[in-house]
């Protein structure tokens, strides 16, 4: 069975026979070995599920309240699904007029947002990318010192009003071109697709700079390019606090500042609106409609996360690939 | 993608690369340089004006008069600060909420990293990361709103729960004590999928020939990981933790001022929500005692960093720079 060559090597690598029984203390190695394996595997699993129903679990308890009738969720009756389900509270958000400013809003942040933060980075990863690119490593340095050490509020505002940028569309867009860390990872990437030798031929056959990033750089980066729109994209989306700050004018609203106001602060507008002539009688109406704004805000989170997490089984693996990038060179 | 074929199918060998002076590689590649401008105007007005503007720190800063022409203070306005009530309090809150986010937020991504990397079923590994992964993308804004429903007093999911068990339920919202538990745990909630991504991809860079020997030498699977996984991915974790803290001081400030209410105040003021409360929020802002505590707060962190990256260097050759 075994074949006997010359040297001892051989025979040393060479497998032993199977029906050759191991020695007994290697065997019960191997016994115990395989059962702290299975406990292993066992623990594997238990942390995954607890990981996975800890998760996932306030999610459908928020879903569900949403569909569910507010006397039943604010008597905590709701812990799984649904009860007594209605669309009370997604109809209360479809009537709720700022709700829709603020998508509208957002959506326009975030469109205009990221097409400018997308090609300000391109523009700027790209000649960093460029090994023959004299001052490549001061300029970098610019960028990546910021990461680490920046203005602060104060000084920053102040700029921005003495721009005279304050409750413009623009200060939620201008001010907020580029994010160093997707510089870096766009750079990175550009660096390891396309070899330098490319950029050479591609001069020889006599492109310019400007040429070679339409029709080289451009038509490479599809990949890199998804990531970086998805990571601008969803922090358009989500952000408020600059919206906070530099906005005061209700129309120009994101709807996360809306959110904040309806989810936070319990300020609801129509809730004002409708106390305001309240007689006696209604009394008991309004503790209806404060059920109101309680299933409401349950729907509102649901129909506030549905563009981003609707979206996110799509496009998960450009986030991750974004990360992968990013641990390249930290 | 078509065009990338026809631009590189006609091209020679490029060996003829004149070698000249540097100076002849910028005119080369002027256009480069034109690429850049427009987001170096940017960085430099957007990023450095901010940091030059810090001097407004150092200053008694009256609008009128612009930042030239107010008058210098020296450190006066550090030394307020240093001596106010408020100092010790805030100083402290950003500390702890920091560390205790370190020291309890760092180990749970690595450890859910290494039961993913060893989940045999690739169904359910693949469902648990894309469960796992999806709070990461939901807003502040709605965290908080979660937060504040699932543990609303009385009628809050916990809250209802720890009644049925007959546990008091303590008040999550309503003290200072309880601010600190409540944002790191509903923060690793919200993250302990997305970090798992990286470590995930260091443990796949892991030499397999290594398990390989050990399997044979008849390590169990608790060994490989600790002799030969851990230290496999040590070098990511050194970077990681040297980024943290860098950020050091620099909390999660968003979410912490949707947080804080009168009740939690005390264990939720941190250096930022402090300094937008002084700077912009008041009704009489005080530009430059605020931009003082945030610069205060910056050369801190800075310096931290520095000291951490230098220590690291030291100890295990692993260092950002």
């Amino acid at each position: 069975m075994v074949r006997r060559s010359g040297t001892d090597l051989a025979a040393a690598v060479a497998p032993p026979p199977p029906d050759a029984a191991p020695p007994p203390t290697a065997r019960r190695t191997r016994i115990k070995n395989a059962r702290e394996d299975r406990i292993f595997y066992a623990l594997d699993y238990a942390l995954l599920t607890f990981a996975f129903v800890i998760v996932i679990y306030p999610l459908i308890y928020i879903i569900s309240s949403s569909f569910s009738d507010a006397q039943e969720v604010l008597t905590g009756r709701v812990w799984l699904l649904p009860i007594k389900p209605n669309l009370d509270g997604y109809e209360a958000v479809f009537k709720y007029r700022d709700v829709w400013l603020g998508y509208g809003n957002s959506i326009f942040y975030t469109v205009f947002g990221t097409l400018y933060n997308v090609a300000m980075t391109m523009v700027v990863a790209y000649p960093l990318a460029r090994k023959d690119f004299i001052g490549r490593s001061p300029i970098m340095f610019l960028f990546t010192f910021t990461m680490f050490f920046h203005g602060g509020l104060i000084p920053t505002y102040l700029l921005i009003k003495s721009l005279g940028m304050i409750d413009t569309r623009a200060v939620l867009i201008i001010p907020w071109a580029i994010g160093v860390w997707n510089v870096i990872i766009t750079r990175t990437y550009l660096q390891s697709t396309i070899p330098g030798e490319l950029y050479e031929a591609a001069r020889v056959d006599g492109a310019s700079n400007t040429r070679m990033f339409w029709h080289i750089v451009l038509p490479l980066s599809g990949p890199i390019i998804a990531v970086i729109t998805l990571f601008y994209a969803v922090n358009h989306w989500n952000t408020y606090f600059n919206a906070l700050i530099y906005i005061r004018n209700d129309n120009l609203r994101p709807l996360q500042l809306i959110l904040r106001e309806i989810l936070i602060q319990n300020s609801m507008n129509i809730l004002d609106d409708m106390m305001a002539d309240m007689s006696a009688e209604q009394l008991e109406q309004m503790t209806r409609r404060e059920f109101l704004v309680a299933l409401l805000q349950y729907s509102l989170i649901v129909v506030a996360t549905v563009p981003v997490l609707v979206m996110y089984p799509f496009v998960q693996k450009h986030f991750v690939k974004g990360v992968m990038i990013g641990s390249i060179k930290g | 993608m078509g065009q990338r074929r026809t631009e590189t199918s006609s091209t020679l060998p490029a060996t003829t690369t004149p070698r000249r002076v540097q100076w002849s590689k910028v005119v080369v590649n002027w256009e480069l340089y034109l690429f850049v401008l427009v987001p170096l105007i940017w960085l430099l007005l957007f990023m450095y004006v901010p940091m030059v503007g810090n001097v407004i720190a150092f200053k008694k800063f009256v609008p009128i008069k612009g930042m030239l022409g107010s008058d210098w203070v020296g450190f006066d306005h550090f030394v307020r600060f240093m001596n106010s009530f408020n100092f010790k309090n805030v100083m402290w809150n950003t500390f702890y909420i920091n560390a205790y986010q370190l020291v309890a937020g760092f180990p749970v991504p690595i450890v859910l990293a290494l039961a993913l990397h060893y989940c045999p079923a690739l169904g359910y590994k693949k469902t648990v990361q894309m469960v796992t992964y999806a709070p990461h993308f939901i807003s502040t804004v709605v965290m908080v709103g979660i937060i504040l429903k699932v543990l609303q007093v009385r009628i809050g999911l916990v809250s209802v729960a720890l009644a049925k068990l007959g546990i008091p339920e303590p008040p999550f919202l309503g003290s200072p004590d309880w601010f600190a538990h409540v944002y790191v745990w509903t923060g690793i909630w919200q993250n302990m999928g997305w970090g798992t991504i990286i470590f995930l991809a260091a443990l796949a860079g892991v030499d397999i020939e290594l398990h390989e020997a050990a399997r044979v030498d008849g390590a169990t699977i608790w060994q490989r990981v600790w002799h030969i996984d851990l230290p496999g991915i040590m070098p990511t974790v050194i970077i990681l933790l040297i980024l943290q803290s860098g950020q050091m001081l620099n909390v999660g400030f968003e979410k912490i001022f949707l947080m804080q209410n009168p009740l939690n105040i005390r264990g939720s003021e941190v250096v930022e929500t402090y300094v937008y409360k002084i700077g912009l929020a008041s009704a009489t802002p005080n530009f430059s005692y605020a931009a003082a505590i945030n610069l205060f707060r910056n050369v801190i962190a800075f310096f931290l960093l520095v000291g951490v990256n230098r220590f690291s260097r030291r100890v295990s050759e692993t260092s950002l720079w």
